[in-house]
Parts: C-alpha cells; sequence; structure tokens
C-alpha cells in the first residue's frame, strides 16, 4: 500500500518491458497487454488519488535513501490528479487504438513507456529526477510521433526532438545553476535552501529563467511553439489524441510544480522581471495561438495552435499565482485535456468516415456523418467555454483570480480569447452543420483526393473503417467534457488544501 | 583577469554550448544538426562536472583524506550521458528514415521536395 507510488511508474514500464517480450512469441498482441497495464494504473491511480486529495500529501523516499540526498516520490493532490488523468486518457485512447492503429507491439511499448514517463514527472519530487523523466516521455513522444508510415511524420519528429531536446537541455543547465547555489536537488529542500541564498542573486535568478524557458519549450508557449502544429499534424490520429491530451498538459503540471514548490511565491514576488515574462508568455500565446489557429486550413493543425494559446492561460494562471487562479489552472489541465484529446480523435474518426481533413471538407459534415459533426460541436464549444461544459469552470476559475489580484490586463485577454476562440470555432461549426455537401465521390471516400490519400497512409485503413472502439472513445470524451463541468466546482473545493499549500 | 583564469572551466563550457546551438540552428544538413545537439550538451556535461571540481581535492572515498569532490554532479551526468545516447540512436533512426523517403539531408532540399510551409 505504501508502496503505490513508486509502483505507479514501474508498472506502465513492467508493461511496455512485457508487451515486447509478447512481441517475441506473436507479433500484434500488444493492445491487450496495453489495456490490462492501463487498467491496473488507472486503479492504482485512483487509490493513491483518493488517499491524496483526502489526507495530504503521500511521501516516500525511494531506495530508503532519506529525503535531501535521496530520491523522494511526493503525491499530494495535485500530481495525484495528473498521474490519474494520464493513465484515464491513455485508456480512453487504447480504445480508439485497437481499430486505428499503429498496430505492431513496439507501438504499445512505446505508448506505455510514454504513461511511465508522465507519470514519472507527475510524482517526482526531486528536480534532476524531473529531468528524466521529462527526457524519458520526451523520447518516447518523439518515438510515436515517427511511428506513421509517412516520411512527414518522421520529418515532424526529428525537428520536434531537436526543439524539445534543446528545451530539456536549458531545464537541465537550470537544475545545475540552482545545484551551484544551493548543493541539493529535493525540490523542497531547494525551496527552503534558495530562499536562504536570497531570491534576487543572479545565480537563483539564472536557474528560473532557464528552467522556465526549458519548460515554456516543453509546454509550447507562444514563441516556442513552432513544433507543436508540425508535431500534432504529422502524427498518427491515435498519437496526436494521446499527446495533444498529455505531454503539454504534463509539462506545464511541472512549470507549476517548479514555480510553486521550488522557487515559491515570494520568488516571483522579489523578481518583478520573472513576473513580467509569465504574463508576457501569457498573453502572446492566447492571442497569437487564436489567430494562428484562425488562418489554418488543416483541422489537426487548427487544433494544435488552440493548444497553443489553452496553454497561454495557464500560463497566465501561473502568473497570477493565487488560490483561485491555481484552482483554475488545474481544472483547465484536465478539462483541456479531455476536450482537446477527444477533438483530436473526433478529427481521426470523421477522417476515418468520410475523408475529411481540411476545414474546407467539414462544410456540410452534418448531412453525411451526424454524429460525427455532434460530438465534434459539443467538444468544440466545450474548448469556447460555453457552459455547463468544463472548458467554462477553469477558465472562470482563471478569470476571477486574475481579477482578485488585479491583473486586469490579463483577465481582459482571457476573456478576449474566448471570442477569438468562438472565431475559429464558429467558422467550422457553420460549415459542419449550415452548409450544403460539396461535390460528390466525398462521401463514399473521395475518391483519387488529396485528402484520402493522406488519410490511408495516416491510419492504415479505408474511409468508412471508423470502428465501434473509435465512436465510443470520442463519445466518452464528449461525454466527460460535460459531466466534468458539474463535477469540477466540487474538485475545486477538494483541491484547494493542496494549492493552498503550493501558494503559502 | 585572475577570475578568467580561475574559471576558465565554465568559459569552455559555454564556448561549447554556443558552438552547438549555432551549429544546430545555423547548419542546413540534418546529421549536423544532430552533431551540434550533442556539443550543446555536452557543454551543459562539462558544466556539471567542473562545479563538483575542488582543486586538489580527493576522491570521496573514506579512505582519502578531505577535501573532497563533489560527486554528485559525476553520478547526474552519467544518467544524463545515456539520456543523450539515446536521443542520438533514435534521431540518427529517424534521420535513416527521412533520407529513404526525400533521397537528401539538406532541410531547404526537403522543403523543396515537399513544396509548402
Amino acid at each position: 500500500m505504501s508502496d503505490l507510488p513508486p509502483m505507479l511508474v514501474a508498472l506502465p514500464i513492467l508493461g511496455a518491458v512485457a508487451t515486447m517480450l509478447v512481441g517475441l512469441v506473436r507479433s500484434e498482441t500488444g493492445w491487450p497487454v496495453a489495456v490490462l497495464t492501463s487498467v491496473l494504473q488507472v486503479g492504482a491511480a485512483g487509490v493513491l488519488a483518493r488517499g491524496a486529495l483526502r489526507h495530504g500529501p503521500v511521501r516516500y523516499a525511494v531506495g530508503g535513501f532519506a529525503a535531501p540526498y535521496g530520491i523522494e516520490l511526493v503525491v499530494d493532490g495535485l500530481s495525484a490528479t495528473m498521474a490519474l488523468l494520464v493513465a484515464s486518457v491513455a485508456l480512453g485512447v487504447l480504445a480508439y487504438a485497437r481499430k486505428a492503429g499503429p498496430r505492431s507491439n513496439p507501438f504499445y511499448a512505446t505508448y506505455l513507456l510514454l504513461v511511465g514517463g508522465l507519470t514519472g514527472i507527475s510524482v517526482t519530487g526531486d528536480v534532476f529526477n524531473m529531468y528524466v523523466f521529462l527526457e524519458i516521455s520526451g523520447l518516447a513522444t518523439y518515438a510515436l510521433v515517427a511511428s506513421g508510415d509517412r516520411g512527414e511524420s518522421a520529418l515532424a519528429a526529428l525537428k520536434y526532438l531537436l526543439v524539445g531536446t534543446f528545451g530539456a537541455s536549458l531545464f537541465l543547465l537550470g537544475i545545475g545553476y540552482a545545484y551551484v547555489a544551493t548543493g541539493t536537488l529535493n525540490m523542497a529542500d531547494l525551496s527552503a535552501q534558495l530562499a536562504e541564498a536570497g531570491h534576487t542573486t543572479p545565480l537563483v535568478v539564472a536557474a528560473f529563467s532557464l528552467m522556465v524557458v526549458g519548460l515554456f519549450v516543453k509546454v509550447a508557449v507562444f514563441p516556442l511553439h513552432a513544433w507543436q502544429p508540425t508535431a500534432y499534424a504529422g502524427a498518427p490520429d491515435t498519437v496526436s489524441g494521446l499527446i495533444s491530451a498529455l505531454v503539454s498538459t504534463v509539462a506545464a503540471y511541472a512549470l507549476i510544480r517548479i514555480v510553486f514548490t521550488v522557487f515559491t511565491v515570494d520568488f516571483l514576488h522579489a523578481n518583478p522581471s520573472a513576473w513580467r515574462v509569465l504574463v508576457a508568455g501569457s498573453v502572446a500565446s492566447i492571442v497569437t495561438g487564436s489567430l494562428l489557429a484562425v488562418s489554418q486550413s488543416e483541422i489537426k493543425r487548427m487544433l494544435a495552435y488552440s493548444s497553443v494559446s489553452q496553454f497561454g492561460l495557464i500560463v497566465g494562471a501561473v502568473a497570477v499565482a493565487n488560490v483561485t487562479a491555481l484552482t483554475g489552472a488545474a481544472i483547465h489541465l484536465v478539462g483541456h485535456a479531455v476536450m482537446k484529446g477527444g477533438l483530436f480523435l473526433t478529427t481521426g474518426t470523421v477522417a476515418g468516415e468520410t475523408g475529411a481533413r481540411t476545414v474546407d471538407d467539414y462544410g456540410g459534415l452534418a448531412k453525411r456523418f451526424p454524429a460525427g459533426s455532434g460530438v465534434f460541436g459539443i467538444l468544440a464549444f466545450a474548448l469556447v467555454g460555453v457552459p455547463p461544459a468544463v472548458g467554462f469552470v477553469g477558465k472562470l476559475y482563471i478569470v476571477l483570480g486574475a481579477i482578485e489580484a488585479g491583473a486586469w490586463l490579463l483577465a481582459s485577454v482571457i476573456v478576449g480569447s474566448t471570442l477569438l476562440t468562438l472565431a475559429y470555432v464558429a467558422r467550422l461549426v457553420e460549415r459542419m452543420f449550415f452548409w450544403e455537401p460539396e461535390g460528390e465521390g466525398r462521401g463514399d471516400g473521395g475518391d483519387g483526393a488529396k485528402s484520402a490519400s493522406v488519410l490511408d497512409e495516416a491510419t492504415g485503413g479505408e474511409p468508412g473503417g471508423a470502428s465501434r472502439g473509435m465512436k465510443a472513445a470520442v463519445l466518452a470524451a464528449a461525454v466527460v467534457a460535460v459531466v466534468l463541468g458539474a463535477a469540477a466546482f466540487g474538485y475545486g473545493q477538494l483541491i484547494e488544501p493542496t494549492i493552498l499549500r503550493l501558494v503559502s | 583577469m585572475d577570475l578568467l583564469v580561475s574559471r576558465f572551466h565554465y568559459l569552455v563550457a559555454f564556448f561549447l554550448m554556443g558552438v552547438g546551438t549555432f551549429v544546430m540552428i545555423g547548419d542546413r544538413n540534418l546529421v549536423k544538426k544532430v552533431i551540434g545537439l550533442n556539443v550543446f550538451q555536452t557543454g551543459i556535461f562539462l558544466f556539471f562536472i567542473v562545479s563538483g571540481y575542488v582543486e586538489g581535492a580527493s576522491p570521496p572515498l573514506l579512505t582519502a583524506p578531505s577535501p573532497y569532490v563533489s560527486p554528485v554532479p559525476h553520478v547526474l551526468i552519467l544518467t544524463a550521458i545515456v539520456v543523450g545516447v539515446s536521443l542520438t540512436a533514435v534521431s540518427l533512426g529517424l534521420i535513416v528514415r527521412i533520407y529513404r523517403v526525400y533521397g537528401t539531408l539538406d532541410e531547404a532540399l526537403i522543403r523543396e521536395v515537399r513544396g509548402d510551409e
């Protein structure tokens, strides 16, 4: 029972090894192993989350080495939420992946490795350990992005690898600075020692800047976002669903952890320029991400740029740095993962049914594939922040937090961003529901059309091949996005003690 | 000046990082970009190693006389080197695939072949 935190990390990694071993006996057997591992993972994360949210943080010294010297795993309400989110989304995407593929065993092994890496980032209490898990999940993501058959996937993965590794290396350099300043790597110990070393000394400020900029790359905050649309659009649909939901989300969690657990709110108060960097990154991401999303013609690229803008909101909440805004950030991280992952999977399902992949293809989609259009519409409006969906609750908390802190610029940008989000969502929804289907032959797979050929390569299946599992996964995402909206206020109260501990 | 001489390891570390970044951004050849990334990481490794070094100190063994060299950065960098090797392996694998599809390693030529963006 008390060994649950390390098991949470070890389980998916062992599952990955098992998947490879089973693959030696018989190929294309990875799916059941991955499902079994994910179910166990959801259970373990659920038990841990209940304990952490009810009774406060769970601490575990790895290998029995006590805290400041050994590696410590710390599971508080926020980490438990992330671990549970990672496990559940991974399970949901697996339902989708059964038919949509890729089906090889190495794919599922990498998939589980990614789950292990992301869970590791969520539960670790040691900065260097966090770097290692950041790289493990990074490596798994690069491999997953490249798992499509097309040359474009490999190119997108390489670009992601170069930029992502550069970001992680900056993070590592930041750890080096912090280590030189304090001589410790444990997060709790670091926060005390950094305060002692002086929050305004150049060494500490440099450590903060390097770590935050490194994580900005991983989160895809505006000027450092260039890898993200290419990677999301170049990856197979299953993979875009998984990584859009989880990878940037967990990186944003890491940002919250570094800023508040390691450097603390006092650091932000002592260094207004650090605060200004966060605000600038947030505002630039929100505005530019939305504007770029409006101008895209490919659906997956549009959704990718929309992620840039949504994570601007999270960074904004970090800059506001009060309980209300950070509760909003926690809710929005979960909500965005469900909504965006669901939207990417819906895109894949729609492409499977009709071959539509661009904004123009979506004209009159409601007549050809009503269920898919309905789900897409629900998720898209949830993303805009239409109540009662979860997108509304997250944004509400963040805006209220910003007003509470007197950050009027940020509050107005966030409210304005809702209009910008509406701009690209409404454009699409209008086409889907109120336009006549254009051209013939698209319905039966768009024979010879570019979209269909792209699809064949991307999913390895033929149009009309959206399986029941795929449809069930996207439907579940839509339902969860709405239901979570109702549950979010209760969750907000549940996580408040954790957030209070974070900002005090 | 005295400071420069006593701290020149750090200068070398940052010089390596600069060179690596420059190659990674400036070169059109994909393999050289990966080499640039490696050089950049090596700079960071050197930074860590140097930070643990104490002039004239002995290795951290109970039998050796103090002062000791700090062993922690060395251990960290062992891990980081393993990460770096895996990254290089993955990136080279990707480059092999890219070369098979496009028949070139020149970034600009690939962009031309794809004809978009």
